[in-house]
């Protein structure tokens, strides 16, 4: 492909640099690379206007110089209209270009969109399905749900490669943002809000993940780890997870909701199966009324308020960002 | 919620509020404690030296009927750019610091910053350089000069003018004391909840107490421009013969009256969230974080706009002059600046893309924000097509304007890469996009007030700056910005985020360690400036020029320099545009008799009583003094309806003083001495 050379060529004068890891520009998620091959796409696009507007300038300045009297001075010349066309037209091609890559790569890597593909002409194989992972940003440490194994690790992360990751996020107090730079672009975790990001990691490796939004005084330390792992190592993960045990029940999680600093990795062998949607309906504390409930019941519908409690789907009202749910979505989603 | 107060007597919690003797951080034995103490005592030293020169030379009558009681839009200018320049070296000590803590923290150390001092010194910088420099420098730069460019005597309202600084003025001492009294906001620059919400102490107050005190007089100065520009035009001065900077001024104006309002109500709605237990922007019982983080962008996105808009007039004026020819497409200029005005009200939420708005939204935000960029291009061709044929002199303003082209330029291809929505969801909170805002806001504000001032400073004093100071001036910052800021774009491409205090990769540390340096080299920048400024006072003399010292093209050249207080003894008749360059061409001469008695303004001590009483509300609210509040908000009443009832506002300057104001007066004949 032509922006696999042109990566080459941006790369050249930036591996000058001293070989560092620039990440952004060659991320080893599927997701991460188109949204990296569209920010250099454009980059080169831009420059094809800006490379030509800098040296212009050096030249004009340089040979307009007051003391350069053999240049023409034309003390009156101040319009000409096939210029102003050229300088309107000119940065607006440039921008339809930008826009229409902006808008097709908008929606092709939209975070809730199903991935389609786990590679460039690699679709989605048929029988394989995407793993779940149900995060929440805690002070200050990020916790994560495998309801599909049934375990939770903390600080931790990892994923076969080659298989679609579906994230679900939401957040105990603070604004996070997760990010995992190899992976996919970031999202907002936001208390009270779910959002969704698809991602799929093509190598094996260790890679670093932490929160990209500022959230507090123990936000330095919100880092994890994730690993790419072949199926069999990720199988090994998840026994060697399970084998730790601890259960995260609800006291269990209380105790780690509370603010702590540079948490350490922690393994759970099962969790409370309502830990992520009580967090995300903001009634963790035994008591407290979820805000599904709330909304069912302001909808006035006092009848239906216990019917939808039960499920995930009915909290995306309380999600804010409502756009495609995968295919898991319980269909009371719809109301 | 209000916190609770502290345990004593009832009594001293009546009269202090919540303040006590552990209030004063720098009495704390720690590094903190100690940091502050030393800053401490530098700024009282150095301000006790200088309320000590002022006693000793007897000024302080001089400073108050001359200055600080004035509403010649002139004094007031060059009150602003003391301020602004007072608060750039603060928040730039922030800066410096920060780039300190960055260098060092890796590893096993730490750092010299525990994070939550390193989290107050990031909100601080941002929130001082963007309110209190920033618009600080630009408000200055256009009270002195767009009056002058309009061929008019003062601004609309002269009083609301003086009110205007006194309010920023308050704002500025606001979050002054919070360095010494208390801490500051930990929440960044916008104060996001719900940081903002849980943040104990005055900090958060702070910061919205002082945004609130400079909010209202930047808004008092929109509403005041808008209508000077629309009314006192000098005759003959249609709407397409404004000079650009008059027309970037009203622009930046218009926007300040649209989008203040909403700051004001944001930051009214999170104190209500604070003081009452509202729930505006909590996390549940109805509230939504991102309802501020929305509000404070329709606000926080135009307001670049407010910074950038009057540069880009600054630019737009030096280029032609030392160019020696009329700016290249005038007409598709002002589209420009107008297009560039409406379409910022439409993109703020690309400051947010990643929280999850779905697709559709996020192109929509893309598009229009790419959009923005045609006719800021279109900008960038018009300076490059009015060098072209030009007879181009590199003085120090067309120095900087030099190298804001190149910086800037650069700066807007990094923004179309983040206007990219999926490319943003790479690099959104990274120090690339950390690197690309200080290269516009350095490259294009900064730079651009580093040229108005060289430009305009012979026009104020009646003498020119320096040249080989602005010279090193300009070099350090050119060379210290990219230093600086190379590394971090470098930094963010290797995916590392912002507001981070300390770091585990060792690879990184290099890159913070030349960003260091880089700051370092525009501490010189800094420097050199404060000398050149010292350096041209001490040899005035030498460097006295006429009125018109650049062969300049607008109206304000045409009166002496510094202008007197009435600024024209007659109000010129316009028939061009760039009238002074026009009215030079057709052999103008200088009316020498016939002067008549001039009706101006008086002097006036509401404003800062005014001010002051603001500010004490402000601070009773910030430590729950509840009744300095209320009788500070009464006092501030009082004296605004107390105002309307003094009828001796106005003055008329003799005849005689006119006409011995402009034989004296500093005119053409003093640059053949300086030639």
């Amino acid at each position: 492909m032509l922006v696999k050379r042109l990566r080459g060529l941006l790369l050249l004068p930036l591996l000058l640099l001293g070989g560092c890891n620039l990440v952004l520009l060659d991320p080893s998620g599927d997701v991460a690379r188109q949204q990296s091959d569209i920010m250099i796409t454009t980059t080169i696009i831009i420059a094809i206007i800006i490379v030509p507007v800098l040296i212009a300038i050096a030249i004009v300045a340089w040979r307009y110089r007051a003391s350069n009297k053999r240049a023409k001075y034309d003390p009156e010349w101040d319009h000409s209209p096939q210029l102003e066309l050229l300088v309107w037209s000119g940065p607006l091609l440039i921008i339809i270009a930008v826009g229409a890559i902006s808008w097709i790569g908008t929606h092709v890597v939209d975070p809730y969109r199903s991935l389609d593909r786990i590679a460039p002409g690699q679709p989605v194989p048929a029988d394989t399905k995407p793993l779940d992972v149900e995060v929440v940003s805690l002070r200050w440490k990020w916790l994560f749900l495998y309801p599909q194994y049934g375990i939770a690790t903390v600080n931790e992360l990892a994923a076969p490669v080659d298989r679609p990751i579906r994230f679900k996020l939401t957040s105990d107090a603070m604004m996070d943002s997760f990010f995992v730079p190899a992976l996919a672009g970031q999202i907002y975790t936001m208390p009270g809000m779910q959002t969704v990001l698809h991602g799929v990691i093509n190598k094996p490796g260790e890679y670093r993940g932490f929160s990209a939004n500022f959230s507090g005084s123990g936000f330095t330390d919100m880092r994890f780890k994730f690993y790419g792992m072949d199926k069999a190592d990720f199988d090994h993960w998840v026994a060697k997870v399970r084998a730790a045990g601890g259960d995260l029940d609800l006291a269990a999680y209380d105790k780690l909701r509370q603010p702590t600093r540079a948490a350490p990795v922690q393994y759970f062998a099962k969790f409370d199966a309502d830990l992520y949607r009580r967090t995300l309906n903001l009634c963790i504390d035994p008591g407290k009324e979820c805000k599904s409930q709330m909304m069912a019941a302001d909808a006035g519908h006092g009848a239906a308020a216990h019917a939808m409690q039960d499920h995930a789907g009915g909290d995306s009202m309380a999600m804010g960002p409502d756009a495609p749910q995968p295919a898991a979505a319980p269909a009371a989603a719809t109301h | 919620m209000l916190e609770a107060m502290p345990h004593r007597a009832a009594i001293w919690n009546f009269v202090f509020g919540r303040l006590t003797y552990h209030s004063f951080p720098f009495l704390n034995p720690d590094t903190e404690g100690r940091i502050l103490l030393v800053t401490f005592f530098v700024v009282f030293i150095v301000g006790l030296a200088i309320l000590g020169a002022v006693t000793r030379a007897r000024k302080w009558g001089y400073l108050w009927r001359e200055w600080f009681t004035s509403v010649d839009h002139k004094k007031l200018g060059i009150m602003y750019m003391i301020l602004g320049t007072v608060m750039l070296l603060r928040g730039f000590s922030d800066a410096i610091m920060m780039r300190a803590q960055q260098a060092y923290a890796f590893g096993p150390h730490m750092g010299y910053l525990p994070p939550d001092h390193y989290d107050q010194i990031f909100s601080a910088h941002g929130s001082i350089m963007i309110f209190f420099v920033g618009m600080t420098y630009i408000v200055g730069l256009m009270n002195y000069v767009m009056p002058l460019q309009i061929g008019s005597r003062d601004v609309a309202f002269p009083f609301l003018n003086n009110l205007s600084f006194w309010f920023t003025f308050g704002g500025a001492i606001m979050f002054m004391v919070s360095l010494f009294l208390g801490d500051f906001s930990m929440a960044g620059w916008l104060g996001y909840p719900p940081v903002s919400e849980l943040q104990q102490g005055p900090g958060v107050d702070y910061y919205i107490w002082g945004l609130q005190l400079s909010g209202v007089g930047t808004l008092l100065t929109g509403i005041n421009f808008v209508v000077t520009i629309l009314k006192m035009r000098a005759p003959g001065m249609t709407l397409m013969k404004m000079p650009v900077f008059t027309w970037t001024t009203l622009c930046t104006s218009g926007l300040i009256i649209a989008i203040f309002p909403v700051l004001t109500a944001t930051l009214f709605l999170l104190a209500l969230d604070r003081y009452v237990g509202t729930h505006f922007f909590t996390a549940g019982f109805g509230g939504n974080l991102m309802m501020y983080i929305n509000l404070i962008w329709v606000w926080g996105h135009p307001e670049v706009y407010v910074l950038i808009l009057p540069l880009f007039g600054v630019y737009s004026e030096i280029v032609p002059t030392f160019s020696g020819k009329p700016l290249f497409a005038y007409s598709s200029m002002v589209y420009a600046t107008v297009a560039i005005m409406i379409l910022s009200y439409l993109v703020w939420l690309h400051h947010f893309f990643t929280m999850g708005s779905g697709a559709d939204v996020n192109s929509f935000f893309s598009l229009t924000t790419m959009m923005i960029s045609i006719p800021t291009g279109v900008k960038i061709f018009n300076w490059l097509f009015t060098m072209y044929r030009g007879r181009v002199r590199f003085t120090v303003p067309m120095l900087w304007t030099m190298g804001f082209l190149f910086t800037f330029t650069i700066g807007g291809m990094t923004g179309v890469m983040l206007s990219v929505a999926p490319a943003d969801f790479l690099l959104h909170n990274s120090l690339f996009l950390v690197a690309h805002f200080h290269n516009v806001i350095i490259g294009g504000v900064v730079f651009g007030v580093f040229a108005g001032v060289n430009y305009w400073f012979p026009k104020a004093f009646g003498f020119k700056l320096d040249e080989f100071w602005g010279k090193a001036t300009f070099w350090f910052w050119l060379v210290g910005f990219w230093v600086a800021f190379g590394p971090l774009y470098i930094l963010g491409l290797m995916g590392v985020t912002r507001r981070l205090s300390h770091f585990d990769d060792p690879s990184l540390q290099i890159w913070f360690v030349i960003a260091a340096v880089g700051a370092f080299l525009i501490a010189l920048g800094i420097l050199s400036f404060i000398i050149q400024i010292y350096v041209s006072i001490r040899r005035r003399r030498e460097y006295a020029v006429g009125h018109d010292p650049w062969d300049g093209r607008t109206l304000e050249w045409s009166t002496s320099s510094p202008p007197p207080d009435y600024n024209y003894a007659f109000i010129p008749i316009v028939h061009a545009r760039d009238a002074w360059a026009d009215m030079k061409a057709h052999g103008y001469e200088r009316p020498r008799e016939g002067f008549n008695a001039i009706h101006m303004p008086k002097n006036t001590a509401s404003g800062v009583l005014i001010g002051a009483l603001a500010f004490g509300c402000a601070f009773g609210l910030v430590w729950y003094i509840w009744w300095l509040a209320v009788a500070s908000l009464v006092g501030v009443i009082a004296v605004a309806i107390a105002h309307t009832f003094n009828y001796h506002r106005d003055y008329h300057i003799p005849e005689d003083e006119v006409r011995q104001s402009e034989r004296s007066g500093n005119w053409q004949q003093a640059q053949g001495a300086n030639a």
